[in-house]
């Protein structure tokens, strides 16, 4: 099949009125254009390129949060002093994304909507309570990225709808987060596993943990399990140690020419441990 | 059926007529006819393709060459000033920087790149820098001596 049509759209109701023809959107082609290079998909018969509209582009903080357009890069969003300060986790999850080209030119809405179960920002964007907002010819919908993913390549988002923002609510005072992934090498890598937390400490307790899992299920998830082993305790080795095993408990890898399911279930804990610690560390204000 | 556009490469605007499917690097190596850069794996992995779209490094193998309308486009043939070299340029022959020559296209656009957004980088940085270009000559300490010794000069 070869691509028959192709447009630009410049604003948000073109790309919607083009998605409801049939149309597949594109934005940095480092999913759609790459998998179809390497084999594994054909390019859509139909597509329309949304990088050029301006409402989609850039990060905004308001009172009540930070709010991303779609076309995001990572780039950008390593390079916020906002994501950096106030959703590390989400920094570092972007800064290892690829190679810098495909920092320069992968989105976060792109990111999202290929729902890959190993990429690399879909667990702090769900540990810091990320919702997107979906739009179609229809109206528009908000949808927590708690519910968003429903398997490896899939969302919640239908055909005709195009993820025209993602929003994260403030974090309190003295939150503080990670994310990490095991790897072979130290770019153009996905986790072999990895995982996410946000962790908030007030008066030397844990008030508030999220700790969500990478390439260690079929979608990105949280394991309340691991988040209730934090909550409540002093954040001390015992807490981290139950909050690592919970992870390892929840798991449910494959086994893959990247790791087998065993290998990942041990080195879900390793990781759990040391995303925590380092969430802490930084709640604490700690150097991390 | 193809359709006319015009790619702006190195400065030039070019009017092409091109399959909607068609990537950046072939439109640009085939159509416009600059074979500077290279296809290594077709896949996004080896950065033999890279380019500079607006300044910033894409790989060309796997970008929509229709999405490139309306944006400068900048190859390995854009760096030199005629025949007077970019100073990157020089310091890869220098430094050993170059062997077979086929990663190198690639190579000069992603250090332009970093340099461009970190112009005085340290080794590691310059690794991690162009970790997403593969060179199977060098062992990279050439590559990586030549961007170190132009860091920091501009």
């Amino acid at each position: 099949m070869s691509v028959s049509a192709f447009v630009t759209a410049s604003s948000v109701d073109d790309a919607v009125a083009a998605l409801a023809g049939g149309a597949r959107p594109v934005a940095g082609g480092t999913d759609l254009v790459v998998g179809a290079r390497s084999g594994k998909s054909t390019l859509p018969e139909s597509i329309v390129a949304i990088h050029r509209i301006a409402e989609l582009r850039g990060l905004a903080e308001s009172a009540d949060g930070l709010r991303l357009g779609p076309l995001t890069s990572h780039e950008e969003i390593c390079a916020s002093d906002v994501v950096r300060s106030r959703y590390a986790a989400l920094a570092d999850a972007a800064a290892i994304v690829g190679s810098h080209a495909t920092r320069a030119q992968g989105t976060v809405g792109g990111n999202l909507m290929n729902a890959s179960p190993a990429m690399e920002t879909g667990g702090p964007l769900i540990c810091f309570g990320g919702e997107v907002t979906l739009r179609s010819a229809a109206g528009e919908r908000t949808v927590a990225l708690d519910d968003f993913f429903t398997g490896p390549g899939g969302t919640v988002a239908e055909a005709g709808e195009l993820l025209t923002a993602v929003h994260l609510p403030a974090p309190a005072a003295r939150t503080g987060s990670a994310y990490l992934r095991l790897e072979y090498r130290r770019q153009m890598e996905i986790a072999v596993v990895g995982a996410t937390a946000v962790v908030t400490v007030a008066d030397g307790r844990v008030t508030h943990a999220r700790v969500a899992m990478t390439a260690l299920a079929p979608t990105i998830r949280r394991v309340p399990e691991a988040e209730a082993a934090l909550v409540g305790s002093d954040g001390g080795a015992g807490a981290i140690e139950a909050a690592g095993a919970a992870v390892a408990a929840a798991a449910t890898p494959i086994s893959d020419v990247r790791g087998s399911a065993g290998y990942r279930r041990a080195m879900a804990a390793v990781i759990a441990r040391r995303a925590i610690e380092s969430a802490l560390s930084r709640a604490r204000g700690e150097a991390s | 059926m193809k359709v006319a556009a015009t790619l702006t490469v190195n400065g030039v605007a070019y009017p092409v007529e091109l399959d909607q499917g068609t990537t950046l690097l072939a439109a640009v190596r085939d159509v416009v006819g600059l074979t500077g850069s290279k296809e290594g794996c077709d896949d996004s992995e080896c950065g033999a393709c890279m380019m500079l779209l607006d300044g910033r490094p894409v790989n060309a193998c796997s970008y929509l060459a229709l999405q490139a309308e309306g944006s400068e486009i900048t190859t390995v043939e854009g760096l030199a000033d005629g025949e007077t070299l970019a100073p990157l340029q020089t310091a890869f022959l220098e430094q050993g920087g170059v062997q077979c020559g086929f990663c190198t296209p690639g190579m000069l656009i992603s250090a332009t790149a970093l340099l461009a957004s970190n112009p005085d980088p340290t080794e590691d940085e310059v690794r991690i820098g162009l970790s997403g270009n593969l060179c199977r000559c060098t062992g990279y300490d050439g590559i990586v001596k030549a961007v170190l010794s132009v860091a920091g000069s501009s």
